[in-house]
């Protein structure tokens, strides 16, 4: 008898033409290879290696990282991606002003889509996973090879299932889900794996937070984080998605290596210590002094975390001595906040607002940690200097617990200043 | 063909962004990437790592970022293999794909001991015991054999 698959073994089989499960080594044809101004110049010279032709439909070029250029090196850098499109015609190569955080662009562009296998030089590349896309991280030379062959070799990911039951208490969002998660398991407790999303509980996560719990899977190691596709996924794609797509659910007899239950009414806010993402506790239990609120990123800097954001200090202001750094993840995401009001709320507020980019989240650059400084963060990772100096800290929450801690200096709970 | 070397140890979690910071992740850095490894946690490092040393770590080695900066800058700063507990999973590819040995063995070593390496047999020997650790699936194994995925594809694409 034919054993019940999961959404990855399923995606998998459908790009290998081979019956796929856990524990395989399969090669699949890609839908889309995603590499930034930072990967890219690698995989641009073991490509150009090859001498061979680009598979250049499936190709997508997005400058985040450095640019708008922060110096002459990142400059030159941005240039070689540039000089890449034209030479080999790639017409998906975003400019600035059309770029923004490359997770962003990929969903705010249509190429992320339900069923879709897309890989990425960037580990946030499973992202995609919230819109039920098999998407994960890779290196720039695999990159390379991808633009050569449109295909990649893959193991196929034995599946956590995470159960979900309820919905989310007032402000508690995605990121504290998989805060939790992260902790519960560690930072390699899905190691070579990926999480499949299940339970009555998913219809009551927007789309966004599932794109950002999707987005962390990587945090606990995993290869992707893959919801099922549902009304909320088609209504969210309706108007930006290219092309046709082909959801898949698991089969009700698939095979799981572990499951996980959470009940979302249970969850609360949360908020990881420096300097791993698994060190995560109750933003109840934490008073700690912030000189740096940052909200942004391919993790939280969507209109959504904008929204509630503001909705937290709108008539308020940011507190003394605490630089409030707002960072929307991409030109779609910056308008809608012009559009809405929101610019004004948060310059009211005395916030600084940026154009689309990675910016500091990685430590590039527009809100760089001095020695000693802390800053509340709707970013991905906490490591050692991550934002800056060796001696710095970084606390990881979600966009209310950043707002709310904007505007009394210390990490709060949004109901502090209400 | 056995490795012989000086071990360099370090810890759980190691991440990329320790290995090689965010900062220096631009292309005119990328022929000396090795000038910046562990920049940050373990400042000076760079220039006393010698041809054929050996990194011993705990679990999860190379989490965090993508970048292939990270193993081609432990490459290029002459480490010969790295001994760890496990790798994060985008490292481990990364490593396979530009030629770095790396081994899955939970090793009892000093920093400064002198460690051999023989991956065709499967071992680690230190002055005090002998260990051994698994072959790669058959696949990874002949990626490597190959010299690596762009080798891979050359051959492919002849």
């Amino acid at each position: 008898m034919r054993m019940g698959k999961t959404i990855s073994e399923k995606i998998l089989s459908a790009r290998s033409g081979v019956d796929a499960y856990a524990g395989m080594i399969v090669e699949a044809d890609i839908d889309y290879v995603m590499v930034n101004d930072v990967t890219g110049p690698i995989a641009f010279r073991e490509f150009d290696e090859l001498s061979t032709s680009a598979k250049k439909e499936k190709i997508v070029l997005i400058p985040d990282h450095y640019v708008p250029n922060k110096d002459i090196a990142s400059a030159e850098q941005a240039k070689e991606m540039r000089n890449f499109a034209e030479r080999h015609n790639i017409e998906n190569y975003f400019e600035v002003g059309k770029s923004g955080v490359c997770h962003q662009i990929m969903v705010d562009e249509g190429f992320a889509a339900p069923g879709r296998l897309i890989v990425g030089a960037d580990s946030h590349t499973c992202t995609y996973g919230g819109l039920n896309a098999f998407s994960t991280g890779i290196g720039s030379t695999e990159a390379a090879a991808v633009f050569a062959t449109g295909r990649l070799w893959f193991k196929v990911p034995e599946t956590i299932k995470v159960e979900l039951t309820g919905s989310f208490k007032k402000y508690v969002s995605g990121k504290d889900l998989i805060i939790k998660i992260i902790t519960d398991i560690g930072v390699d407790g899905a190691s070579y794996k990926a999480f499949e999303f299940s339970g009555p509980g998913v219809r009551n996560i927007s789309v966004s937070d599932r794109l950002t719990i999707a987005n962390m899977a990587i945090e606990a190691g995993g290869k992707a984080g893959i919801f099922p596709c549902d009304e909320l996924t088609e209504e969210y794609i309706r108007d930006i998605v290219k092309g046709d797509y082909e959801p898949f659910c698991a089969d009700k007899d698939a095979r799981y290596g572990q499951t996980l239950r959470y009940d979302l009414s249970k969850l609360e806010l949360m908020v990881a210590y420096p300097h791993l993402p698994e060190n995560g506790r109750s933003v109840k239990d934490s008073k700690v002094r912030i000189d740096q609120a940052y909200l942004g990123s391919c993790t939280n800097g969507r209109i959504e975390d904008m929204r509630v954001a503001a909705s937290i200090v709108k008539g308020k202001k940011v507190a003394k001595g605490v630089r409030f750094i707002v960072v929307p993840a991409s030109p779609r995401v910056y308008r809608q906040m012009l559009d809405e009001g929101l610019f004004q709320i948060f310059l009211d507020a005395g916030a600084f607002i940026s154009g689309p980019t990675c910016g500091a989240c990685l430590g590039g650059y527009m809100g760089i940690l001095a020695d000693k400084e802390k800053a509340i963060s709707s970013t991905n990772r906490n490591f050692i200097g991550r934002m800056g100096h060796k001696g710095s800290e970084v606390y990881l929450a979600g966009p209310a617990v950043v707002a709310a801690s904007a505007l009394t200096g210390y990490i709060s709970e949004p109901d502090e200043v209400r | 063909m056995s490795v012989t070397g000086k071990v360099w140890k370090f810890g759980d979690h190691v991440d990329t962004d320790q290995i090689l910071p965010a900062e220096r992740l631009v292309s005119e850095n990328l022929a000396h990437l090795n000038d910046f490894v562990f920049e940050k946690t373990r400042p000076g490092l760079s220039s006393e790592i010698k041809k054929g040393d050996i990194m011993v770590a705990g679990r999860n080695f190379g989490c965090g970022s993508s970048r292939e900066h990270a193993p081609r800058a432990l490459m290029q700063s002459g480490i010969a293999c790295i001994i760890a507990d496990s790798f994060a999973r985008i490292f481990f590819r990364n490593s396979i794909n530009i030629g770095l040995l790396l081994v899955e063995c939970n090793i009892d070593v000093k920093e400064g001991d002198i460690i051999t390496i023989d991956p065709e047999k499967g071992k680690v020997i230190t002055n005090k015991k002998e260990y051994e650790f698994p072959q790669y699936p058959e696949f990874i194994a002949s990626l490597i054999s190959k010299g690596g995925l762009m080798a891979k594809i050359r051959e492919e694409l002849r």
